[in-house]
Protein backbone atom coordinates (compact mmCIF):
# COMPACT_ATOMS: atom_id res chain seq x y z
CA UNK A 1 0.00 0.00 0.00
CA UNK A 2 1.64 3.04 -1.00
CA UNK A 3 1.66 5.87 1.09
CA UNK A 4 -0.14 9.22 0.99
CA UNK A 5 1.48 12.73 1.01
CA UNK A 6 -1.20 14.56 3.40
CA UNK A 7 -1.27 18.48 3.48
CA UNK A 8 -3.01 18.87 7.16
CA UNK A 9 -3.27 22.48 7.78
CA UNK A 10 -4.63 25.00 10.76
CA UNK A 11 -4.81 28.23 11.66
CA UNK A 12 -3.46 28.52 15.32
CA UNK A 13 -5.38 28.17 18.71
CA UNK A 14 -8.19 25.98 18.68
CA UNK A 15 -8.09 25.04 14.95
CA UNK A 16 -4.23 23.74 15.52
CA UNK A 17 -5.23 21.36 18.97
CA UNK A 18 -8.33 20.27 16.95
CA UNK A 19 -6.13 18.92 14.12
CA UNK A 20 -3.28 17.47 16.51
CA UNK A 21 -6.23 15.70 17.49
CA UNK A 22 -6.88 13.81 14.61
CA UNK A 23 -3.31 12.64 14.56
CA UNK A 24 -4.29 9.09 14.78
CA UNK A 25 -6.69 8.79 11.41
CA UNK A 26 -2.92 9.31 9.68
CA UNK A 27 -0.74 6.72 11.07
CA UNK A 28 1.72 5.59 8.30
CA UNK A 29 1.26 8.68 5.82
CA UNK A 30 3.79 11.03 4.95
CA UNK A 31 2.83 14.29 6.77
CA UNK A 32 3.01 18.43 6.28
CA UNK A 33 2.15 20.64 8.76
CA UNK A 34 1.11 24.27 7.93
CA UNK A 35 0.06 26.81 10.46
CA UNK A 36 0.19 30.40 11.39
CA UNK A 37 2.38 29.84 14.50
CA UNK A 38 6.09 28.78 14.22
CA UNK A 39 6.06 28.01 18.11
CA UNK A 40 3.74 24.45 16.87
CA UNK A 41 7.20 23.52 14.93
CA UNK A 42 8.09 20.94 18.00
CA UNK A 43 4.39 19.90 18.51
CA UNK A 44 5.25 18.00 15.25
CA UNK A 45 8.89 17.09 15.26
CA UNK A 46 10.06 14.70 12.25
CA UNK A 47 7.21 15.78 10.35
CA UNK A 48 7.71 18.40 7.48
CA UNK A 49 6.41 21.91 8.74
CA UNK A 50 5.96 25.40 7.44
CA UNK A 51 4.10 28.52 8.66
CA UNK A 52 2.50 31.30 6.43
CA UNK A 53 1.15 34.38 7.35
CA UNK A 54 -2.00 34.97 9.63
CA UNK A 55 -4.77 36.67 7.98
CA UNK A 56 -8.57 36.56 9.00
CA UNK A 57 -11.57 37.06 5.98
CA UNK A 58 -11.27 40.23 7.13
CA UNK A 59 -8.06 41.33 5.99
CA UNK A 60 -8.15 41.37 2.09
CA UNK A 61 -4.68 42.06 1.34
CA UNK A 62 -2.58 39.95 4.19
CA UNK A 63 -5.75 37.12 3.06
CA UNK A 64 -4.06 37.28 -0.72
CA UNK A 65 -0.60 37.07 0.20
CA UNK A 66 -1.77 34.16 2.36
CA UNK A 67 -3.77 32.48 -0.56
CA UNK A 68 -0.19 32.67 -2.75
CA UNK A 69 1.88 31.56 0.55
CA UNK A 70 -0.18 28.20 0.85
CA UNK A 71 -0.29 28.15 -2.80
CA UNK A 72 3.37 28.31 -3.17
CA UNK A 73 3.35 25.34 -0.70
CA UNK A 74 0.84 23.50 -2.30
CA UNK A 75 2.95 23.42 -5.95
CA UNK A 76 6.34 22.57 -4.06
CA UNK A 77 4.95 19.66 -2.23
CA UNK A 78 2.30 18.38 -4.52
CA UNK A 79 0.15 16.55 -1.82
CA UNK A 80 -2.38 13.83 -2.34
CA UNK A 81 -4.61 14.93 0.24
CA UNK A 82 -5.55 18.34 2.00
CA UNK A 83 -7.34 18.36 5.68
CA UNK A 84 -8.04 21.14 7.53
CA UNK A 85 -9.74 22.15 10.83
CA UNK A 86 -9.72 25.95 9.66
CA UNK A 87 -9.94 28.76 9.53
CA UNK A 88 -9.02 31.02 6.48
CA UNK A 89 -5.48 29.34 5.76
CA UNK A 90 -7.48 26.08 5.66
CA UNK A 91 -9.57 27.68 3.23
CA UNK A 92 -6.97 28.73 0.81
CA UNK A 93 -5.88 25.38 0.99
CA UNK A 94 -9.16 23.76 0.15
CA UNK A 95 -9.73 25.90 -2.37
CA UNK A 96 -6.24 25.14 -4.33
CA UNK A 97 -6.99 21.39 -3.70
CA UNK A 98 -10.13 22.06 -6.03
CA UNK A 99 -7.84 23.86 -8.87
CA UNK A 100 -5.76 21.31 -8.77
CA UNK A 101 -8.08 18.43 -8.31
CA UNK A 102 -6.55 16.78 -4.90
CA UNK A 103 -9.24 15.51 -2.25
CA UNK A 104 -9.42 17.16 0.47
CA UNK A 105 -11.50 17.18 3.73
CA UNK A 106 -12.97 19.82 5.90
CA UNK A 107 -13.42 19.00 9.59
CA UNK A 108 -15.71 22.38 10.65
CA UNK A 109 -14.43 23.97 14.19
CA UNK A 110 -16.21 22.29 17.24
CA UNK A 111 -16.87 25.82 18.51
CA UNK A 112 -19.68 26.61 15.47
CA UNK A 113 -22.65 24.75 17.06
CA UNK A 114 -25.29 27.09 15.60
CA UNK A 115 -23.95 26.73 12.32
CA UNK A 116 -21.42 25.69 10.04
CA UNK A 117 -18.35 28.57 10.14
CA UNK A 118 -18.39 31.01 6.94
CA UNK A 119 -15.23 29.33 6.12
CA UNK A 120 -16.51 26.63 6.40
CA UNK A 121 -19.47 27.09 4.36
CA UNK A 122 -16.95 28.02 1.24
CA UNK A 123 -14.98 25.61 1.83
CA UNK A 124 -18.29 23.01 1.42
CA UNK A 125 -18.45 23.82 -2.30
CA UNK A 126 -14.77 22.99 -2.58
CA UNK A 127 -13.96 20.39 -0.43
CA UNK A 128 -14.08 16.16 -1.54
CA UNK A 129 -15.19 15.46 2.00
CA UNK A 130 -17.05 18.14 4.65
CA UNK A 131 -17.51 17.46 8.21
CA UNK A 132 -19.21 18.76 11.44
CA UNK A 133 -18.71 18.37 15.25
CA UNK A 134 -22.41 18.58 15.62
CA UNK A 135 -25.16 16.20 14.55
CA UNK A 136 -27.90 18.99 14.25
CA UNK A 137 -25.65 20.99 11.47
CA UNK A 138 -25.38 17.42 9.57
CA UNK A 139 -27.71 17.52 6.24
CA UNK A 140 -26.18 14.19 4.95
CA UNK A 141 -26.09 14.80 1.72
CA UNK A 142 -23.12 16.90 1.85
CA UNK A 143 -22.49 17.99 5.03
CA UNK A 144 -21.69 14.93 8.15
CA UNK A 145 -21.43 14.15 11.35
CA UNK A 146 -18.75 11.31 12.47
CA UNK A 147 -17.98 12.04 15.51
CA UNK A 148 -16.03 14.95 17.74
CA UNK A 149 -12.63 16.32 18.63
CA UNK A 150 -13.52 15.34 22.01
CA UNK A 151 -13.61 11.87 23.39
CA UNK B 1 -2.93 29.75 40.83
CA UNK B 2 -5.83 31.21 38.71
CA UNK B 3 -4.92 31.91 35.44
CA UNK B 4 -6.83 34.32 32.90
CA UNK B 5 -6.33 33.74 29.42
CA UNK B 6 -7.78 35.48 26.23
CA UNK B 7 -6.57 33.86 23.39
CA UNK B 8 -3.86 35.94 20.95
CA UNK B 9 -6.42 37.24 18.50
CA UNK B 10 -7.99 40.52 19.87
CA UNK B 11 -8.13 42.19 23.07
CA UNK B 12 -10.67 41.22 25.94
CA UNK B 13 -10.91 44.41 27.85
CA UNK B 14 -13.63 43.56 29.64
CA UNK B 15 -12.60 39.86 30.99
CA UNK B 16 -9.62 41.83 32.28
CA UNK B 17 -10.80 44.44 34.02
CA UNK B 18 -13.64 42.10 35.46
CA UNK B 19 -10.94 40.15 36.59
CA UNK B 20 -8.78 42.81 37.81
CA UNK B 21 -12.14 44.20 39.97
CA UNK B 22 -12.89 40.99 41.33
CA UNK B 23 -8.82 40.84 42.55
CA UNK B 24 -9.08 44.23 44.14
CA UNK B 25 -11.56 42.61 46.77
CA UNK B 26 -9.81 39.01 47.40
CA UNK B 27 -6.94 38.59 49.19
CA UNK B 28 -6.27 34.80 48.67
CA UNK B 29 -6.62 34.23 45.32
CA UNK B 30 -2.94 34.27 42.93
CA UNK B 31 -3.98 35.63 39.81
CA UNK B 32 -1.68 34.99 36.33
CA UNK B 33 -2.93 36.99 32.93
CA UNK B 34 -2.38 36.29 29.33
CA UNK B 35 -4.05 39.31 27.87
CA UNK B 36 -2.80 39.84 24.37
CA UNK B 37 -2.73 43.55 23.20
CA UNK B 38 -5.50 44.81 25.77
CA UNK B 39 -5.60 48.12 26.47
CA UNK B 40 -6.69 47.86 29.95
CA UNK B 41 -3.57 47.31 32.68
CA UNK B 42 -4.62 44.77 35.28
CA UNK B 43 -3.49 46.91 38.54
CA UNK B 44 -3.96 43.49 40.63
CA UNK B 45 -2.32 41.00 39.50
CA UNK B 46 0.71 39.72 36.83
CA UNK B 47 0.41 39.56 33.73
CA UNK B 48 2.03 38.90 30.60
CA UNK B 49 0.45 39.72 26.81
CA UNK B 50 1.40 36.81 25.14
CA UNK B 51 3.44 33.52 26.43
CA UNK B 52 5.08 30.86 23.87
CA UNK B 53 3.32 27.53 23.74
CA UNK B 54 5.84 25.59 26.13
CA UNK B 55 5.45 28.39 28.64
CA UNK B 56 1.72 27.98 28.60
CA UNK B 57 1.59 24.39 28.88
CA UNK B 58 3.57 24.92 32.04
CA UNK B 59 0.89 27.68 33.40
CA UNK B 60 -1.81 25.59 32.37
CA UNK B 61 -0.83 22.40 34.30
CA UNK B 62 0.43 24.89 37.21
CA UNK B 63 -3.15 26.41 37.27
CA UNK B 64 -6.23 25.61 39.94
CA UNK B 65 -8.82 27.16 37.76
CA UNK B 66 -8.56 28.70 34.20
CA UNK B 67 -11.09 31.74 33.40
CA UNK B 68 -11.27 32.32 29.75
CA UNK B 69 -12.86 33.64 26.86
CA UNK B 70 -14.60 30.66 25.04
CA UNK B 71 -11.98 30.20 22.27
CA UNK B 72 -11.91 26.44 21.33
CA UNK B 73 -8.12 26.21 22.11
CA UNK B 74 -8.63 26.89 25.55
CA UNK B 75 -11.16 25.08 26.65
CA UNK B 76 -9.88 22.28 24.91
CA UNK B 77 -6.23 22.07 26.82
CA UNK B 78 -8.50 22.58 29.86
CA UNK B 79 -10.15 19.84 29.16
CA UNK B 80 -7.00 17.64 28.47
CA UNK B 81 -5.52 18.55 31.67
CA UNK B 82 -9.08 18.63 33.41
CA UNK B 83 -8.93 21.60 35.09
CA UNK B 84 -11.79 23.60 35.82
CA UNK B 85 -12.83 26.57 33.54
CA UNK B 86 -14.95 29.04 33.60
CA UNK B 87 -15.87 30.57 30.08
CA UNK B 88 -16.98 34.33 29.41
CA UNK B 89 -17.81 34.54 25.83
CA UNK B 90 -16.91 37.32 23.95
CA UNK B 91 -19.90 39.64 22.61
CA UNK B 92 -20.06 41.28 18.93
CA UNK B 93 -21.92 44.21 19.67
CA UNK B 94 -19.04 44.99 22.38
CA UNK B 95 -16.74 44.20 19.18
CA UNK B 96 -14.58 41.46 20.64
CA UNK B 97 -15.17 39.19 17.88
CA UNK B 98 -16.83 39.01 14.41
CA UNK B 99 -19.86 37.81 15.69
CA UNK B 100 -21.41 35.68 18.50
CA UNK B 101 -20.56 32.28 17.96
CA UNK B 102 -18.44 32.30 21.42
CA UNK B 103 -21.80 32.57 23.17
CA UNK B 104 -23.10 29.30 21.24
CA UNK B 105 -20.28 27.41 21.96
CA UNK B 106 -20.36 28.61 25.74
CA UNK B 107 -23.92 27.87 25.73
CA UNK B 108 -23.44 24.18 24.46
CA UNK B 109 -20.81 23.09 26.09
CA UNK B 110 -21.78 24.42 29.20
CA UNK B 111 -25.00 22.73 28.61
CA UNK B 112 -22.54 19.13 28.08
CA UNK B 113 -21.08 19.97 31.60
CA UNK B 114 -17.88 20.81 30.05
CA UNK B 115 -17.28 24.39 31.19
CA UNK B 116 -18.73 26.64 33.61
CA UNK B 117 -21.04 29.49 31.43
CA UNK B 118 -20.87 32.85 32.11
CA UNK B 119 -22.19 35.95 30.29
CA UNK B 120 -21.58 38.86 32.62
CA UNK B 121 -19.69 40.35 35.17
CA UNK B 122 -22.25 39.47 37.84
CA UNK B 123 -22.25 36.16 37.03
CA UNK B 124 -18.53 35.84 36.87
CA UNK B 125 -17.85 37.29 40.30
CA UNK B 126 -20.53 35.20 41.28
CA UNK B 127 -18.94 31.79 40.08
CA UNK B 128 -15.50 33.14 41.39
CA UNK B 129 -16.94 33.94 44.84
CA UNK B 130 -17.74 30.12 45.08
CA UNK B 131 -14.55 28.88 42.74
CA UNK B 132 -14.96 25.96 44.51
CA UNK B 133 -17.88 24.56 43.17
CA UNK B 134 -16.25 24.71 39.75
CA UNK B 135 -15.09 21.06 39.31
CA UNK B 136 -13.22 19.62 36.20
CA UNK B 137 -15.03 17.92 33.72
CA UNK B 138 -13.75 14.50 33.42
CA UNK B 139 -10.46 14.22 31.55
CA UNK B 140 -10.77 13.53 27.56
CA UNK B 141 -8.53 11.38 25.95
CA UNK B 142 -5.86 12.79 23.92
CA UNK B 143 -7.57 12.18 20.24
CA UNK B 144 -10.84 12.84 18.66
CA UNK B 145 -13.37 10.01 18.45
CA UNK B 146 -12.94 6.77 17.52
CA UNK B 147 -15.63 6.95 14.81
CA UNK B 148 -14.32 10.30 13.33
CA UNK B 149 -10.76 8.59 13.50
CA UNK B 150 -11.80 5.68 11.91
CA UNK B 151 -13.73 7.64 9.26
CA UNK B 152 -10.83 9.75 8.33
CA UNK B 153 -9.06 6.83 7.85
CA UNK B 154 -11.51 4.63 5.61
CA UNK B 155 -11.71 8.10 3.68
CA UNK B 156 -7.91 8.29 2.74
CA UNK B 157 -7.71 4.26 2.13
CA UNK B 158 -10.14 4.99 -0.67
CA UNK B 159 -7.48 7.67 -1.85
CA UNK B 160 -4.62 5.33 -1.59
CA UNK B 161 -6.53 3.21 -4.11
CA UNK B 162 -6.70 5.58 -6.94
CA UNK B 163 -3.77 7.32 -6.52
Amino acid sequence: MSNLKILAIASSGGHWIQLMRLMPAFTNQQLIFVTTNKGYRQQVEGNEFYSVSDATRWQKLKLIKMGFEVGKIMFMKNPDVIISTGAAPGLMAIIWAWILRKKSIWVDSIANVDRVSMSGRIAKKFCTLHLTQWEHLADNKITFFKGTVIK
Amino acid sequence: MILLVTGTQEPFDRLVSAVDEWAATTHDADIFGQIANASYIPKNFNYSRFIEPGEFNEKFKAASLIIAHAGMGTILQALQFSKPIIVFPRLFKFHETRNDHQVATARSLGKLGYVRDVYNETELFEVLNNRSSVHPAPPIGPAASETLIQFIRDFLASCEKQT
